[in-house]
C-alpha cells in the first residue's frame, strides 16, 4: 500500500513526518503547479469549486507516482466539502483508476470508526504509536507555522530583499528529504534560527494587513497566487486569520482552553453573524472583528470564486469596516486569475493603508 | 544643466498608450492618446519619439512614472523613476486638479472602477471583477454593430425620448436584448440609451456596490467622452458629475505627479534619455522548465541586450529595468506620500 493525500499548504510536512514514524509509503503530490490545475479542470465537474479540481489534480500526479491509496479527512460541515471524499471516488472510479479512498472524519464523530481507518492504513500498529506518532506530527505543525509566522515578521523588514524567501524555499526543499518528526523538528529548528537572524532595516515600520478566508485558499500559496509573499515584498507584515495548527485544535484535539478561547473569538462576530453558515465564514466575520482589536491596518478577505460561505461573509464585511473604520477588501480567486489585476489591486490597497497610517502618526 | 525640469506620465492600457508631459507646477504640456492595437512596445515607442520632438526648447526630462497594466513593460523600456497601480495614480491626479473631490467613477477599455477619496487621500475602491459588460470595448464592440461611430454613440443617446430597457448584467445577454429591441422597430437612439442606462446600472450594481457616492463626483477614463454615459450617471445619481477637462490621460498625469514628487525626493531621475530608446526593442518568452509550474517568463531586449525580465513565480529570473540584479521593482514599491 502506498498512500498519498491531497496538498494543502504545508500540511504534507506533517503528513510526512506522520507516515514517516508510522513506517508506512507515502508519496507526496508534486507542487500544485499548472499541470496539477489543468488536470483538475479537465476531469472535475466544471461547477465544482477550485479546491475539488486541485485535489484531483494531485491525485492523479500522485498516482501516476505509485499512490495507490488516497486519505483525505472528510467534514461533516455544511458546505460542499462534506462531498469531496465520495465525489473525488465517484470521479476517479469513472476515470478508471483503481485506487482506494479513505475518508477520515473527524474523530468527535466516531472516534472509532477513526481509529480503525488509522490502524488499517498503519498496518495495525499499536495505539501507543499511533498516539505517538499524532502528537509528533501536531509539533511538527506546530513548529512549521512559528517558521511561518517568523518569516511573515521578517520578509517586510528584512536589510537584503529576497534573503527570507531563499532560505524557505531552500528549507522546502530540504524538508522532503528528511525522514521521520524527530528529524523534521531538527531541520525546522534550523530554519527557524536562520531565519530569525536575517538582517532587518531598523527603519522598517511595516503596514500590518490580516488575511482572512476560507482556509484552504488561506493556506495554499498556488492558489492565492502566494499572497503572504507579494505582500511580504511589497513591504506588509502579514497576519493569518486561520492556520494549520487552528485546525487541528478545533477538530482533532481535546485541548479546552483552546476551545474556551476559540468560542471566545468566534463572540466577537456576534453583532454581525452569530453562527456557523458553513465553511469558514463565521471564522472570517470573527477574525476581521478581532484584527481590528490587534490593530490591522487593514484586513484582505480571500474568496474562491463560487464559494457560498465566503460570498456570504463577503456581503457582512462592508459593514464590519464601516463600523470599525477598518479598510477592507475582497479578492476572488478563480483558475484563471490573472496576476496583473491581483497585483494592482494589493498595490493599490496598500498605498491606501501606508498613506492612511502617514496621515495617523 | 539649466532649463525647465519636465515630468513624463506614461500610462500603458489595454485599449490605450498615454504620455503626457507636466511641468513643475503639474500643468499639462503635451498629451498623446495612442491605441495600443496589440503592439504596447511599438506605439509607445513611436509615442515617446513624438514626445521628444515636440519638447520645448531648454527643457529636460526630470522624472518619468509609469502605470496601467502595461506599467512593467513600459518601466523596462524607459526605466522609470516610479512605477504606480493605476488607482493610485488616478487618485493622485483627481486630487491635485480638484481637490475637494470625493469619488472617482473610471471606465476604460477593460476595466472599471470606484475610487473613494476621503480627507485627500485614497479611502477605499473597487474594480470590476471578471466581466468586459460594463467598459469601452462592449460599448466599441456595439457602436460597430449598429454601424455608428464611436464618437456619436453619446450624441445619439442624448436624442432619445423613450429609452428601452437592455439587460446590462452580461454582455452577451446586452447584445441578445439589443438585437431584439431593434428587431422589434425599436429606434436606433433609443436603444443606444437603453444600452448607455444598462451600462450605469451594471456599474452602479456591481463596482459601486455598497460604496458611499459622495460629490463631488468625477467620470474619467475613455468612456467618459461619451456624453450619453456621462447623461446617464448624472440621472441615476440625482448630482452632477464632473468630466475633467484631460479625462482621457489623468492616469499618466497622476504617475507624473508621482514622478516629481518621488525624484524631488530622490534628485535625479532614472529615465535612460529618449537617445537609448532609438535601440531596436523586442521582447521575448520563453516557458521555464525548471519545475512542473511552467511559467511564462518575458524578456525585454534592446539591440540584442537584456534590458528587464519578469513572469516566473519563484522569482529567479526576475531582472527589473536599470538593475543588474536587483528584484521586481513592485518590490520597492514604498508609498508617496
Amino acid at each position: 500500500m502506498v498512500i498519498t493525500f491531497p496538498h494543502m499548504g504545508r500540511v504534507y510536512i506533517s503528513v510526512k513526518a506522520l507516515f514517516d514514524d508510522l513506517n508506512v509509503k507515502l508519496v507526496v503530490p508534486p507542487p500544485v503547479s499548472k499541470n496539477t490545475l489543468e488536470l483538475g479542470t479537465r476531469l472535475a465537474p466544471e461547477m465544482a469549486c477550485l479546491p475539488l479540481k486541485i485535489n484531483i489534480g494531485n491525485y492523479i500526479e500522485s498516482i501516476k507516482r505509485g499512490a495507490d491509496t488516497i486519505i483525505l479527512t472528510g467534514s461533516c460541515g455544511p458546505c460542499r466539502f462534506g462531498y469531496y471524499g465520495v465525489v473525488q471516488k465517484e470521479i476517479l472510479k469513472d476515470l478508471g483508476y483503481d485506487v482506494n479512498i479513505v475518508i477520515l472524519d473527524a474523530p468527535n464523530t466516531g472516534f472509532k470508526a477513526f481509529i480503525d481507518k488509522i490502524r488499517m492504513i498503519s498496518g495495525y500498529s499499536s495505539l501507543s504509536s499511533l498516539m505517538r506518532a499524532f502528537r509528533a506530527a501536531f509539533k511538527v505543525t506546530v513548529e512549521v507555522d512559528e517558521l511561518m509566522d517568523i518569516v511573515l515578521r521578517k520578509r517586510p523588514r528584512e536589510k537584503h530583499k529576497g534573503e527570507t524567501d531563499r532560505l524557505l524555499s531552500r528549507f522546502e526543499h530540504d524538508v522532503l528529504k528528511v525522514h521521520g518528526s524527530t528529524e523534521t523538528l531538527e531541520l525546522v529548528a534550523i530554519y527557524k534560527d536562520k531565519i530569525s537572524v536575517i538582517a532587518e532595516d531598523e527603519k522598517a515600520d511595516p503596514v500590518r494587513i490580516g488575511l482572512v478566508g476560507e482556509i484552504y485558499t488561506l493556506i495554499e500559496p498556488y492558489v492565492n497566487l502566494n499572497v503572504e509573499k507579494k505582500l511580504g515584498s511589497l513591504g506588509v507584515e502579514v497576519h493569518r486569520g486561520i492556520t494549520l495548527t487552528d485546525w487541528i485544535k478545533t477538530h482533532l484535539s481535546m485541548d479546552m482552553k483552546y476551545k474556551r478561547a476559540r468560542r471566545n473569538a468566534l463572540d466577537k462576530a456576534k453583532p454581525y453573524l452569530g453562527r456557523c453558515i458553513g465553511g469558514h465564514a463565521w471564522e472570517t466575520i470573527a477574525a476581521t472583528v478581532g484584527f481590528n482589536e490587534k490593530g490591522m491596518d487593514g484586513v484582505i478577505q480571500i474568496l474562491p470564486f463560487g464559494c457560498m460561505p465566503e460570498i456570504v461573509a463577503e456581503s457582512i464585511i462592508p459593514t464590519i469596516s464601516r463600523d470599525l473604520s477598518l479598510p477592507a477588501m475582497t479578492v476572488t480567486v478563480d483558475e484563471l486569475t490573472g496576476e496583473a489585476g491581483y497585483m494592482t489591486r494589493l498595490e493599490a490597497f496598500v498605498d491606501l493603508l501606508s498613506q492612511k497610517k502617514g496621515m495617523v502618526s | 544643466m539649466t532649463g525647465i525640469d519636465l515630468y513624463m506620465g506614461i500610462d500603458v492600457g489595454s485599449v490605450s498608450v498615454n504620455i503626457v508631459l507636466i511641468d513643475e507646477k503639474y500643468n499639462l504640456l503635451e498629451k498623446l492618446y495612442l491605441r495600443t492595437q496589440g503592439r504596447p512596445i511599438r506605439i509607445l515607442k513611436e509615442g515617446l519619439e513624438e514626445i521628444h520632438q515636440a519638447l520645448p526648447l531648454h527643457s529636460r526630462i526630470a522624472g518619468v512614472g509609469t502605470t496601467g497594466s502595461g506599467r512593467e513593460l513600459a518601466n523596462a523600456i524607459v526605466s522609470a523613476d516610479v512605477v504606480k497601480n493605476e488607482i493610485t495614480a488616478h487618485g493622485t491626479a483627481v486630487l491635485h486638479y480638484i481637490p475637494d473631490a470625493q469619488t472617482i467613477l473610471e471606465i476604460g477599455g477593460q476595466d472599471s472602477k470606484i475610487i473613494l477619496l476621503r480627507n485627500g487621500v485614497v479611502s477605499d475602491f473597487a474594480m470590476n471583477t471578471v466581466c468586459a459588460a460594463g467598459t469601452g470595448s462592449f460599448l466599441d464592440r456595439q457602436a460597430e454593430r449598429l454601424g455608428v461611430p464611436i464618437q456619436e454613440f453619446g450624441a445619439l443617446a442624448l436624442r432619445s425620448a423613450t429609452p428601452v430597457r437592455i439587460a446590462g448584467r452580461c454582455a452577451v445577454f446586452a447584445e441578445s436584448d439589443m438585437i431584439h429591441k431593434q428587431q422589434m422597430g425599436c429606434s436606433c437612439e433609443d436603444i443606444i440609451k437603453g444600452l448607455c442606462d444598462a451600462l450605469v446600472r451594471n456599474y452602479l450594481n456591481n463596482v459601486g456596490k455598497g460604496k458611499e457616492i459622495l460629490p463631488r463626483i468625477v467620470f474619467q477614463g475613455g468612456v467618459a467622452a461619451n456624453v450619453g454615459i456621462v447623461k446617464a450617471f448624472e440621472e441615476a445619481l440625482d448630482q452632477p458629475v464632473i468630466v475633467p477637462e484631460h479625462f482621457d490621460v489623468m492616469g499618466a498625469i497622476g504617475a507624473g505627479i508621482l514622478a516629481h514628487r518621488k525624484t524631488s525626493r530622490t534628485g535625479d531621475t532614472r529615465f535612460c534619455g529618449f537617445n537609448s530608446l532609438r535601440g531596436d526593442f523586442a521582447a521575448r518568452t520563453f516557458e521555464c522548465k525548471g519545475c512542473t509550474n511552467l511559467c511564462e517568463i518575458v524578456e525585454i531586449l534592446s539591440d540584442g541586450k537584456l534590458r528587464a525580465r519578469w513572469g516566473g513565480r519563484c522569482g529567479k529570473w526576475s531582472v527589473a529595468a536599470g538593475d543588474e540584479t536587483g528584484s521586481l521593482s513592485v518590490a520597492q514599491g514604498s508609498p508617496s506620500a
